[in-house]
């Protein structure tokens, strides 16, 4: 007699701490193993890229604060350089250096974020209290150069809004000096951890061939063996003199990413020092006057200055016609801006890249013939956040 | 090919009169296609060993409302091997059916998606066409420029009903779009004025 075969549909969220943020996952499940999983995303959706179209471009940087909301500089890094690339600015040395210390703090933000959840997912609370005290100092260097915690709005096409406050520089420095020891720390909780193994080894393997075919970028793709990083090979602003190097890992399973991320934190612990050392002094954004407004000090005496300011902050720049794509490197992987301009002061178009959006989509390929509890360390191996997938 | 001059010359050579028009940019290639030919050129490009355009970034559409094709289509591929991108487009009306790319690329789902989501254009042979980003049963497409920033309903939990229920946007203040641009250079009244 056929035995007949009953399959159990099972809602994952939208409010379940595990699914990290507003994720609903739909899962076909056979006894305890997913059949089926279909993510339905769209739950944090903002209409990004239709606001965007209707603000200037000075505007529309705050938005990209809001995408990936752990690492916000390193998004608006895309949009400066695509602005930039129209435009051809120059951007002053300083301001390149400026730039590549916060994206590595927001680098390293992100992947403490997400090392440590990853663990409470499968069963470590400790990690996570670690981890945390270090974000806040980072954190607290976040509000000091831009004044906020989370939501910096700092870049500028042409550089940054303001030099770094007195005294930032070697706090960063004292910082990266006894970073690496909290890395240990975690890493001899983790690494070595044998309930942390069990979940984690040989679980949602990716093969070389399904990360290209699947668009995998940053630490999914580079889990898998591809040696591909953004920041070396296409380089922009002053990853070209700086050394660090890639991790990649050999089985492409969440462990493997796992130690990606710990050894990319360490690698951006580098790069922070090396730009600390060669920072060099002057101006900290373009001196076009058609593009980023005057100090304070010049509108009571310069006409020309204050001409320039309030055509900046009501018209704004504008942009001549062009189409472009720029990536970077964000922690979560490749991030891209496309944009195209018209001449006017507000983009026609602008979509936004995120490196989630695909990296989910591949849920029902890594998650079918899993068990069920291993949904919550394949979705924490992806490094989700929901900001830059519904967008 | 390591050199950006040579793999256009070469993509022209071997495509022939599939591209309409191509040229470098920003370090990238963009080359323009006819709409029927979208499936031979990509795989073309990823297939083929002086290409090897093995990974899809993006798919995208821009609005051109006040074009006769009103829509262009956009694919951005990059190659690992030979560190270049590549981005593809062609023009289509928006009734037109587009060729699904997820027989080449599994990753080009969810965008394709997500194009018919927010612009509301249909693809062929695609597995699983259903809405994407925006909530269940939303009517229009975001992304057109003709729908309106502020959108149609807006949602609120009604204490009477006790449930979360929709209703047509009512704003306090009417959405201010202010015309910035210097009056010398021609504002858009000035335009108008000019025009007639």
């Amino acid at each position: 007699m056929a035995k007949e075969k009953k399959t159990l549909n099972l809602n994952f969220g939208p409010q379940h701490p595990a699914a990290h943020g507003v994720l609903r996952l739909i899962l076909q499940l056979d006894g305890e193993v997913v059949e089926k999983a279909d993510p339905h995303i769209g739950l944090l959706h903002r209409g990004t890229e239709k606001l965007i179209e209707s603000k200037t471009y000075i505007q529309a940087v705050p938005y990209f604060d809001r995408l990936d909301y752990v690492a916000p500089m390193n998004q608006e890094h895309a949009f400066a350089l695509a602005i930039e690339k129209i435009l051809k600015i120059e951007v002053p040395s300083r301001a390149k250096y400026i730039r590549v210390i916060f994206c590595e703090i927001g680098r390293i933000l992100s992947h403490i974020l997400n090392v440590t959840t990853q663990a409470m997912d499968v069963g470590a609370l400790t990690p996570t209290l670690w981890g945390f005290e270090e974000r806040e100092k980072l954190m607290g260097f976040y509000e000091r150069v831009s004044g906020s915690r989370l939501h910096a709005n700092y870049f500028r096409a042409g550089g940054v809004h303001k030099d770094l406050p007195v005294g930032l520089d070697s706090d960063i420095d004292e910082f990266c000096e006894k970073f690496p020891k909290i890395i240990d720390d975690l890493e001899t909780l983790l690494t070595d951890n044998r309930i942390f193994k069990q979940r984690n080894v040989d679980i949602g393997i990716v093969s070389k061939q399904d990360a290209l075919d699947y668009s995998f970028s940053g630490v999914m793709l580079r889990g898998s063996g591809v040696a591909w990083d953004l920041r070396r090979s296409q380089p922009y602003d002053c990853y070209d003199d700086l050394e660090f190097k890639i991790p990649i890992g050999k089985n492409g399973d969440c462990y493997d990413r796992y130690l990606c991320r710990i050894e990319e934190m360490r690698e951006s612990v580098k790069i922070i020092k090396q730009c600390l050392q060669n920072i060099p002094k002057g101006p900290v954004k373009t001196e076009d006057g058609k593009i980023s407004p005057p100090p304070k000090k010049e509108l009571k005496q310069s006409m020309e200055a204050l001409i320039h300011h309030f055509k900046l902050f009501t018209e704004g720049y504008r942009v001549e016609k062009d189409e472009i794509y720029t990536a970077v490197e964000a922690p979560k992987g490749e991030f891209g801006v496309y944009l195209i301009s018209d001449g006017s002061s507000k983009p026609y178009k602008c979509k936004i890249r995120a490196p989630g959006f695909t990296h989910l989509q591949a849920m029902d390929y890594l998650i079918k013939g899993h068990m069920l509890a291993d949904v919550p360390a394949v979705l924490g191996s992806m490094d989700i956040v929901f900001g830059e997938v519904d967008r | 090919m390591k050199n950006l001059p040579d793999l256009e010359k070469f993509i022209n050579s071997e495509l022939t009169s599939k591209v309409n028009n191509s040229f470098i940019k920003h370090d990238n290639i963009y080359i323009n296609i006819d709409h029927d030919e979208l499936i031979d050129v990509i795989s073309f490009l990823k297939i083929n060993k002086e290409t090897k355009f093995r990974q899809l970034i993006e798919i995208t559409a821009v609005d051109y409302p006040e074009n006769e094709n009103r829509f262009k289509m956009v694919y951005l591929l990059l190659s690992h091997e030979y560190n270049q991108r590549i981005i593809i487009d062609y023009s289509i009306k928006e009734n037109d059916v587009i060729a699904s790319l997820t027989s080449i690329f599994p990753a080009a789902n969810w965008m394709e998606r997500e194009v018919f989501d927010m612009y509301g254009l249909n693809f062929k042979n695609h597995p699983d066409l259903r809405r994407i980003l925006t909530d269940y049963g939303f009517e229009g497409h975001p992304l057109r420029k003709d729908f309106p920033l502020t959108g149609h309903n807006e949602v609120r939990y009604s204490e009477e009903q006790k449930k979360v229920i929709y209703e047509p946007v009512k704003l306090e203040q009417n959405y201010r779009n202010f015309d910035y641009e210097s009056p010398w250079e021609g504002t858009k009244y000035i335009k108008e004025i000019k025009k007639s």
